[in-house]
């Protein structure tokens, strides 16, 4: 990278992430769904195997509006098994009060890092009678934690005496369509305070490059630091599944073809992942690569080694 | 207009317990042009529960009437003498009109018919599309004449999110996702530009997080 | 049981199956008695609470014989009548009536035969099904002395 190491007092955050960013660093980190019941078990188990192996752990937050432990609990976990946590935080269900406080309450604890996100809708999930929150949109939450940081003000205008200095992600989804209005929310995000992007999974690496080329032709590549998202599939009905079922991902035939024919489709869905990875890596803009195993958490540190990812960098 | 659904018979059956003379009242307004309150349901309705009632050997009578509007004390006054007659009234009207004649006589047992269900219109015959989130702050002049608080599945301000696919919401394909039409449309009318300012967080308390609203006119109030 | 004759109301169109029950008239073809026709300009001049009130009064069958589709003199009232019917079998099933008590068909005036089989079908479909459930509690009733 050209642009020389930033001196400490030039960080927005203490976050590591941000500073591996900013050494140009080809950053990796990885996502964890906390298990549904009262233990941290799996999560602790997930952090001790797979810590050397990536920059950070996302939390996910009650994902898929299935109700799961705390983002922010699980991310205490993390940070006592030496783990770096990026904490998820939707606002399905919560409103502005209670993310404020819950920023607040994450910050005290440690965590840096912060993933702004709307939620999956709760009829997806196993409350679907639920009422939502969405009291606040994700770019207001965006907006909203750069004003606790920058201004050191609550979302009412109040004087915060210890403000919340966390590194802002944001999510972008690069195979929605129409693919200009993508680029379009991303500027929006952008210029709202995101800082790291972390896209929905990417299989259609051609569709993913042109979203690219239309990130760098509106110079937002050299204002945010976007990760490519990597899901390890291990069936090719986990693979159809997400074609037929999840916008925003969108998944070539030939990859699906390959799955169904594959004898060991484990192995085949590994090395997919390997090659999606190395493809990803070689676009222009790309900063990172975020692996998201949903319940294959195991297989992390295989694809990040397969990969030559490995020799993770050390934060000062 | 407000869009109601009849509820199932078993359900209103229920309600009106062990009355024997039952008052089957329709309203003229939204619900009849929703055709689910109207005098023809009120007719429907009443045939019905004589005849469940009969079936179970505990016949009943029914009167029936429609007002123009439910929700006008005017009207609901004409309703006195037939009210004293019947043990129980069964109103067809929106959950407003339930709550005024159950308020204009608090010594009637007033049962809902309906499922009030949205505020919007007819999209082609004997179809209602949810158009408007009553939420007290009106911004459709920003996002090209479509409401993303009711018509996007999680009424977000600067949409689309990741959930939207063809065009469509997430949650059920029928769903026209709201920030692709915005965007359609301020795009047609040549200030797609609009999409890229950000939409401040809304203030609620216009909307019923602000408590039951009420709207007051002093130049009218006699 | 076997003494059970259904009382069946046909809510009959005028273009089509009331001249089809003349027809079948004078080709002296037999059919149950059991029937009581009501002529309508058209199918599509049926309303919901027509059928309900046809099974409140005592009908243990009801059927509504319209237009071939396609045909109809109004361009689409067979095809309204269609859906009335579908919807008030569900009322029928709800209420506990049983919506298989009500039917829809359609033929053109020319078909005397089909008129006379259609009513024999019907009858025979709501002798099987017995007395409308209605009738059933009429009865015990008036023999309970409970109720005129």
């Amino acid at each position: 990278m050209s642009e020389p190491a930033k001196q400490d007092g030039e960080f927005t955050t203490e976050s590591k992430l941000e500073r591996l960013f900013a050494r140009g660093e080809f950053v990796v980190t990885s996502e964890i769904g906390p298990q549904k019941g009262a233990s941290a078990e799996s999560v602790i188990h997930h952090t001790e195997q797979s810590k050397a192996y990536c920059d950070g752990f996302n939390i996910t937050d009650n994902q898929s509006a299935v109700v799961r432990l705390s983002s922010i609990a699980a991310a205490v976990h993390i940070m006592r098994h030496g783990g770096n946590p990026v904490i998820q935080m939707t606002c399905r269900d919560r409103n502005r009060i209670a993310i404020q406080s819950d920023l607040l309450g994450a910050y005290s604890l440690g965590v840096r890092d912060v993933l702004c996100l709307s939620g999956d809708h709760q009829s997806f999930g196993n409350h679907p009678t639920a009422r939502n929150v969405f009291d606040i949109d994700s770019i207001q939450l965006i907006a909203l934690v750069k004003m606790m940081r920058d201004e050191r003000r609550l979302l009412c205008g109040d004087e915060l005496k210890t403000e919340p200095r966390f590194y802002i992600g944001a999510v972008e989804s690069p195979t929605g369509d129409p693919v200009e209005l993508r680029v379009m929310r991303l500027a929006k995000k952008v210029r709202a305070g995101a800082q790291f992007i972390q896209t929905q999974a990417v299989f259609d690496v051609e569709k993913f490059a042109a979203w690219m080329d239309l990130v760098r032709n509106s110079g937002l590549d050299q204002r945010v630091n976007i990760m490519a998202g990597v899901i390890p599939v291990k069936s090719v009905r986990a693979l159809r599944y997400m074609k037929d079922n999840v916008a925003g991902i969108s998944v070539p035939d030939e990859l699906v073809d390959r799955m169904a024919n594959a004898e060991n489709p484990q192995e085949e869905g590994k090395t997919i992942a390997v090659e999606l990875i190395a493809q990803l890596r070689r676009i222009a803009g790309v900063k990172g690569i975020h692996i998201m195993p949903v319940g294959w958490e195991d297989v992390l540190p295989e694809i990040v080694t397969r990969a030559g990812l490995q020799l993770r960098p050390v934060a000062d | 207009m407000i869009v109601a659904e009849q509820k199932p018979l078993a359900e209103i059956a229920e309600n009106i317990m062990e009355a024997q003379k039952v008052l089957v009242v329709g309203c003229g307004g939204c619900v009849t042009v929703c055709l689910s309150g109207g005098q023809k349901e009120v007719d429907i309705l009443a045939t019905s529960l004589r005849i469940l009632r009969k079936k179970e050997g505990k016949p009943i009578d029914t009167a029936t009437e429609t007002l123009e509007r439910q929700c006008d004390k005017e009207y609901v006054d004409k309703l006195a003498e037939k009210i004293q007659a019947a043990d129980c009234v069964v109103s067809l009207a929106c959950g407003v009109g339930v709550q005024y004649l159950s308020e204009r006589y608090p010594d009637k047992c007033v049962v809902p018919a309906q499922n009030t269900k949205f505020i919007g219109g007819t999209t082609e015959h004997g179809v209602w599309e949810e158009r408007c989130g009553l939420c007290g702050e009106c911004i459709l002049a920003r996002t090209g004449g479509i409401c993303p608080i009711i018509r996007c599945s999680k009424s977000i301000l600067n949409g689309p999110c990741g959930g939207s696919q063809d065009g469509k919401c997430e949650v059920n394909p029928d769903v026209p996702c709201a920030w692709t039409l915005i965007y359609e449309k301020l795009k047609r009318q040549g200030r797609e530009d609009a999409i890229y300012e950000v939409f401040p967080v809304k203030d609620w308390s216009k909307s019923r997080d602000g408590g039951p609203r009420k709207y007051v006119r002093e130049d009218v109030l006699l | 049981m076997n003494a059970f004759e259904p009382r069946i109301i046909a809510f009959c169109c005028y273009y089509c199956a009331y001249s089809a029950a003349d027809l079948a008239g004078s080709m002296r073809l037999q059919y149950p008695a059991n029937i009581r026709m009501i002529e309508l300009p058209c199918s599509g001049k049926i309303e919901h609470n027509m059928l309900l009130t046809a099974f409140e009064e005592g009908a243990d069958g009801v059927y509504v014989a319209g237009c071939m589709e396609g045909d109809c003199h109004f361009l689409k009232g067979n095809v309204r009548a269609r859906k009335r019917v579908e919807y008030v079998k569900k009322l029928l099933d709800e209420l506990g009536i049983g919506g298989d008590r009500l039917e829809m068909y359609n033929l053109s005036s020319s078909m005397g035969p089909r008129f006379a089989e259609i009513a024999r079908e019907m009858t025979e479909r709501i002798r099987a099904l017995g007395p409308s459930p209605l009738n059933k509690a009429s009865t015990r009733i008036k023999k309970d002395g409970e109720r005129a």
